[in-house]
């Protein structure tokens, strides 16, 4: 017949490119449909086959919509995406990314559903895209851990569709789903562990733990999802208890703050110690060397003068004693009284001397020789005139 | 006569196409059906695709096959220990018998969800109520959910429900309870913050004692090695002065005498009084 020559072109192309996936089907539909038409349209044209002009017009009329009809089978499946064709509302197939035909209309029809996108939900506050913010969410963020106390814990799941088909047809709303079996899952895991465990050290480990709960239920549902992560937002203690634990935590750097200044002290005093004790033990050796020194300096100072003292002791013991005498002499202040043969009663004017030795004390004072009415053959002689200090002078 | 044909043709297609639609009907991949004779139920056991029927003798109801939610609004509940908890959950279920289905509830899932929830609160209050708060929170939770489903699968049964998962969301204690929760967790925070504070100052105080105890140790050593230290020196120069000296006994008092008025008199305004009989004035009154 000559209307199914322009199917049949239209055929090939397809079912060249689609060898592997639906050729039988497709010529078999085909054939079918054909032999369906062919037989009533047969039965009403059968007598002008071939000859009447208005016949091959009529063919034609019915042949070009089947054909379009035909073309409204053709999809794309988009990169990251699969296709899930369905015959009368059986399954038929999942098909890869890349063009596809499908029977048309009410034969067969197929839904796109991405399998590569990162989806995610969010529980216990919700991220307002538009305005940048995020608003927290007390009923779902609250919950009890294993003590019984209170924490706010948001997290987020990331999750992707691993199965197009089980995603459409196994639960009614997957994502509603996997947000009520966050919910449950973390909270049985929140549940199992303490409250210093959870905000503290655990944090890593129970999102994996939770993870792994849910892809469990998940994967019990049929679901056809796969999380990805799980990622915890934020694990704190609720707000109304909120100070308390940054005073507690404010106590630990405290804690941390005192030891440091304690070291820092012991810091300080340590090496200053160790400083002292070495100036102590330096002083001390300097101190033990200038003694010896000065020891050895006396000592061979004395033997030289020995050596000479034994050649010519008389003079020498004369001599040193004379030198020594004026040396003292010619430095102070000399006070000379003869009291063997005059009178006991001897009247030293000290205080004069002073006040003398406080006024005139730079000054050159020959004018000091005093005479004493008591005593005249006693002199009182200032040898140098110089001033007299404090220091009196001795009386017999 | 051409016109004759095409009308024939047209009403005799439309016939068909009219009686093929109204004779066939299809049956989902997540769907279940049943096909009914004059309103009776004559067959549920459809699987997914294309089915005939009879036209105007057989009708057929289409039911959704997935697996379906019920979440429950929040409860409360007592335990074991008396103590009221504020409990949610959620429960999947599915259509297991379409024939009780429809005829329990007439096919309608929010009505089944209604009955689900009657059923599987008391199988909750059931189960609570043998349970501590503790073991309703952390410890069983896996086990309530396996009783549950046992505890309420067969009465859902009887509606041609299948429950295939129960499981418990929040476990919240009422507002009063939960403020005096917030005084035991902050007075806690208090014990913990003073705990570490005097922990600190224990520590520096240590810290510091240990530097002060080291300094006392280090100075005393030190003080010790001086003293020994400046002891050999003195008793080096003694030594060597004994040797020195040693030799002219005598010459040595003389000689040292000397030195030490030199030393003794050497500030100049020391003032002597003297008699002028010594042996330095020997010659003053008198020349030999």
């Amino acid at each position: 017949m000559s209307w199914n020559e322009p199917g049949g072109n239209k055929k090939d192309p397809w079912s060249g490119r689609d060898q592997q996936e639906t050729p039988p089907d497709l010529e078999e539909v085909m054939r079918t449909l054909q032999e369906k038409m062919g037989g009533w349209l047969g039965g009403g044209i059968g007598i002008g086959k071939g000859e009447n002009p208005k016949n091959t017009l009529l063919i034609f009329l019915v042949a070009i919509p089947l054909v379009i009809w035909a073309l409204t089978g053709i999809y794309i499946v988009d990169e990251g995406n699969r296709g899930v064709v369905t015959r009368f509302g059986k399954y038929i197939e999942t098909t890869q990314p890349g063009p596809h035909w499908r029977l048309p209309a009410p034969f067969e029809k197929h839904a796109i559903v991405n399998v590569e996108q990162q989806r995610f939900i969010e529980v216990g506050y919700r991220t307002n895209i538009r305005q940048q913010t995020q608003q927290s969410f007390a009923k779902e963020a609250l919950m009890l851990t294993q003590d019984e106390n209170i924490i706010n814990l948001s997290l987020s799941v990331q999750y992707r569709i691993k199965d197009a088909k089980a995603y459409l047809f196994n639960l009614n709303d997957p994502d509603l789903t996997l947000r009520q079996v966050t919910e449950s899952a973390v909270r049985g895991v929140i549940g199992k562990n303490t409250m210093d465990f959870v905000l503290t050290d655990g944090r890593s480990g129970f999102a994996d733990e939770v993870k792994g709960d849910i892809q469990k239920i998940l994967d019990q549902y049929g679901a056809g999802i796969q999380v990805m992560a799980v990622n915890i937002k934020d694990a704190q203690p609720p707000e109304e208890v909120q100070s308390a634990f940054e005073d507690a935590i404010k106590a630990r750097e405290d804690e941390q703050r005192l030891k440091n200044e304690a070291e820092a002290y012991a810091n300080d005093v340590i090496p200053k110690a160790r400083g002292a004790a070495a100036r102590l033990l330096e002083e001390s050796e300097g101190y033990k060397l200038r003694v010896i020194a000065k020891a050895k300096g006396e000592a061979g100072r004395f033997e030289q003068l020995l050596t000479e003292y034994q050649k010519a002791p008389e003079i020498t013991r004369t001599r040193l004693y004379i030198d020594a005498i004026e040396e003292i002499l010619s430095k102070t202040n000399t006070l000379l009284l003869d009291v063997k043969g005059g009178n006991n009663m001897i009247y030293l004017p000290v205080d004069k001397l002073q006040r003398l030795g406080v006024s005139a004390e730079p000054a050159k004072d020959n004018d000091s020789t005093q005479t004493f009415q008591d005593s005249p053959d006693s002199v009182v002689k200032n040898i140098r005139g110089s001033t007299v200090r404090g220091r009196e002078g001795r009386t017999q | 006569m051409m016109g004759r044909n095409s009308v024939i043709i047209v009403s005799a297609l439309l016939l068909v196409l009219v009686l093929g639609i109204s004779s066939v009907y299809t049956v989902g991949e997540a769907e279940k059906a049943i096909k009914f004779q004059l309103g009776e139920i004559l067959n549920t056991n459809s699987t997914p695709g294309l089915h005939f029927k009879i036209p105007l003798i057989n009708d057929v109801k289409i039911f959704n096959a997935k697996l379906l939610t019920l979440e429950s609004k929040p409860e409360r509940f007592l335990t074991s220990e008396k103590k009221n908890v504020i409990v949610d959950y959620f429960a999947k279920w599915k259509i297991n018998d379409v024939a009780k289905f429809y005829t329990s509830v007439q096919g309608d899932v929010i009505q089944a969800n209604i009955r689900l929830e009657q059923i599987i609160q008391s199988a909750i209050k059931d189960e609570f109520s043998k349970r501590t708060i503790r073991e309703v929170v952390s410890s069983e939770r896996d086990q309530i959910r396996d009783f549950l489903i046992a505890a309420a699968n067969p009465s859902a049964g009887k509606l041609g429900i299948d429950i295939a998962d129960i499981r418990i969301m929040r476990v919240e204690l009422p507002s009063e309870v939960s403020s005096s929760v917030f005084r035991r967790m902050e007075s806690e925070r208090s014990r913990v913050a003073r705990d570490f504070r005097s922990r600190g100052a224990e520590m520096a105080e240590r810290i510091r004692a240990d530097a002060d105890r080291q300094r006392e140790v280090i100075l005393g050593d030190a003080y010790r090695d001086a003293e020994l230290k400046r002891g050999e020196g003195d008793a080096t120069a003694a030594e060597i002065y004994a040797q020195a000296y040693g030799k002219d006994k005598g010459f040595f008092s003389f000689y040292r005498s000397l030195t030490a008025y030199k030393q003794a008199f050497k500030n100049e305004g020391d003032t002597l009084v003297l008699e002028p009989d010594s042996e330095f004035f020997q010659y003053f009154k008198k020349s030999k």
